[in-house]
């Protein structure tokens, strides 16, 4: 999956939790929090969101990196790209 | 057009979901009204056939008003009232229950049921008896129906959509019902510091073991608690009408949202003590998520028992809360912090939050308020037990 594409998922799933942002609007460094007007219910349901758009785990503790836009794409690259490693290396070991 | 809250004195009927012939189920959505605070799904509270439509696509009509006729199951048909405002007393009227709501026809004008004091404020309102709706025993007009004749006469300005956005009109109907509620509501408040460590720590490790959509906040283990302590105190969970308290059968705690762009809802969380900890989560999420989205229904408006609210996110150690008529009483969070604790000699530093009571005089004392802010911290301890 390219950073564009998690990105437009990114951008679908706020779509969801604050339908009237405009989401071309969003500063990509600046927290989402303070963007949308988003709180822990919210940001929960951005997470759930996130975890029934692209199939991956997001640990509590891994939270503060989804705090603004950019930090979403790098820290659902690179676990994307462990889900894929894992799903190679259980290919080859079986 | 259901009561909808003390800040809610019409409604805008924006479509109807279903038409003249169908058959429609109890709970199911009929029509989509738009109120000052939001968009709400309103639902029908029987099964049946739909008669007839009484109210159209973007009329605006005061809470209380028949909007449809239904003819229950197995029951004949009846003449669909003459005129909007009059009430037919065998087909159902779509309007929650509990709440049903009479009005006056022309010939019994002459003879109205509204008490003397309800008389003498339409009197100083400028608000004519005849046309209010009342919600009495027997469709009696009382005070709080010529309040809300007198607020809907003065929100219908000739361009009402044009002269004023929602926000403004939000902000007015808050205004009114605030107003009313601390006129006539001798408020009293209580506020206790609640440990939260044992809260925080059975919090953090069950959603270590949970996946995402299972996981839970600590806002709802703090709401399941104040159900549960209103089986105790059941007196702060009762509804005042006219001066008179009467407990609720349920307990249905309304959550304070904040709506982006500002204003606030507090639908409710239906049974809220009888929910296991994880639906009451995920029905939490949802109707914030809906809350937000104008896609609230009537019931989760009109049935709150009581309100919670926690401005902890936004920094606020104390709340205190103004209550929300008809309720009795209104619980309050602020942000949980990292202060000093004394147990049995020690100290040490310990998360902690500060829980308030605002309860109305007229129905409980401090005695009983303090029970309950006792009965809300001693469950917040065993947290595995919510």
């Amino acid at each position: 999956m390219t950073r564009d594409q998690i990105k437009a998922a990114v951008q679908r799933t706020l779509g969801s939790i604050a339908p009237e942002a405009d989401l071309s609007q969003i500063e990509p460094d600046v927290a989402l929090r303070d963007q949308l007007d988003i709180d822990s219910m919210d940001f929960l349901n951005f997470a759930i969101g996130l975890h029934k758009e692209l199939n991956v785990e997001i640990p509590e503790a891994s939270y503060p990196e989804l705090a603004t836009l950019n930090g979403c794409i790098e820290y659902l690259t690179s676990a994307l790209d462990v889900a894929i490693e894992a799903k190679e290396r259980a290919t080859v070991q079986s | 057009m259901p009561t909808l809250g003390a800040d809610m004195s019409a409604g805008k009927l924006i479509a109807w979901r279903k038409k003249p012939g169908d058959s429609i189920k109890r709970g199911e959505i009929i029509a989509d009204v738009e109120t000052d605070k939001a968009d709400i799904e309103v639902e029908v509270f029987t099964s049946g056939v739909i008669e007839k439509f009484l109210v159209q696509p973007g009329d605006k009509v005061p809470i209380g008003t028949v909007l449809a006729i239904i003819r229950e199951e197995g029951k004949p048909l009846v003449a669909a009232p003459s005129e909007i405002r009059a009430a037919a007393p065998q087909p159902t009227e779509v309007s929650p229950p509990g709440r049903r709501l009479t009005s006056a026809t022309r010939d019994e004008a002459a003879r109205l049921r509204i008490s003397p004091a309800a008389k003498k404020l339409a009197s100083e309102l400028g608000v004519d008896p005849s046309t209010v709706t009342g919600t009495g025993p027997a469709g009696r007009i009382t005070r709080q129906d010529v309040e809300r004749a007198a607020a809907a006469k003065s929100v219908q300005p000739i361009q009402p959509e044009l002269a004023i956005g929602r926000q403004a009109r939000m902000r007015q109907a808050i205004a009114a019902a605030m107003a009313r509620s601390k006129r006539e509501i001798p408020h009293y408040y209580l506020s206790t510091t609640i440990d939260m460590s044992r809260a925080m720590q059975w919090l953090a490790a069950e959603n270590l073991k949970r996946p995402v959509e299972n996981r839970l906040l600590y806002g709802v283990l703090l709401v399941k608690a104040v159900a549960l302590a209103l089986r105790e105190v059941p007196e702060l969970n009762s509804i005042c009408t006219d001066g008179r308290a009467t407990p609720s059968s349920e307990i249905n705690v309304g959550v304070a949202i904040s709506l982006r762009g500002g204003g606030l809802i507090a639908p409710a969380l239906h049974n809220t003590d009888h929910q296991n900890i994880d639906d009451l989560m995920k029905k939490f999420l949802d109707l914030v998520k809906r809350a937000r989205a104008g896609k609230l229904r009537s019931s989760e408006i009109s049935d709150p028992t009581i309100t919670v609210t926690s401005l902890g996110e936004e920094g606020v150690e104390t709340v205190f809360g103004i209550i929300y008529p008809p309720q009795v009483a209104l619980v309050g969070f602020g942000k949980i912090v990292e202060r000093p604790w004394s147990e049995e000699g020690q100290i040490d530093s310990r998360p902690v939050v500060n829980a308030t009571l605002s309860g109305d005089h007229r129905v409980s004392d401090g005695h009983r308020g303090a029970l309950f802010l006792a009965a809300v911290d001693r469950l917040m301890q065993e947290p595995d037990k919510l």
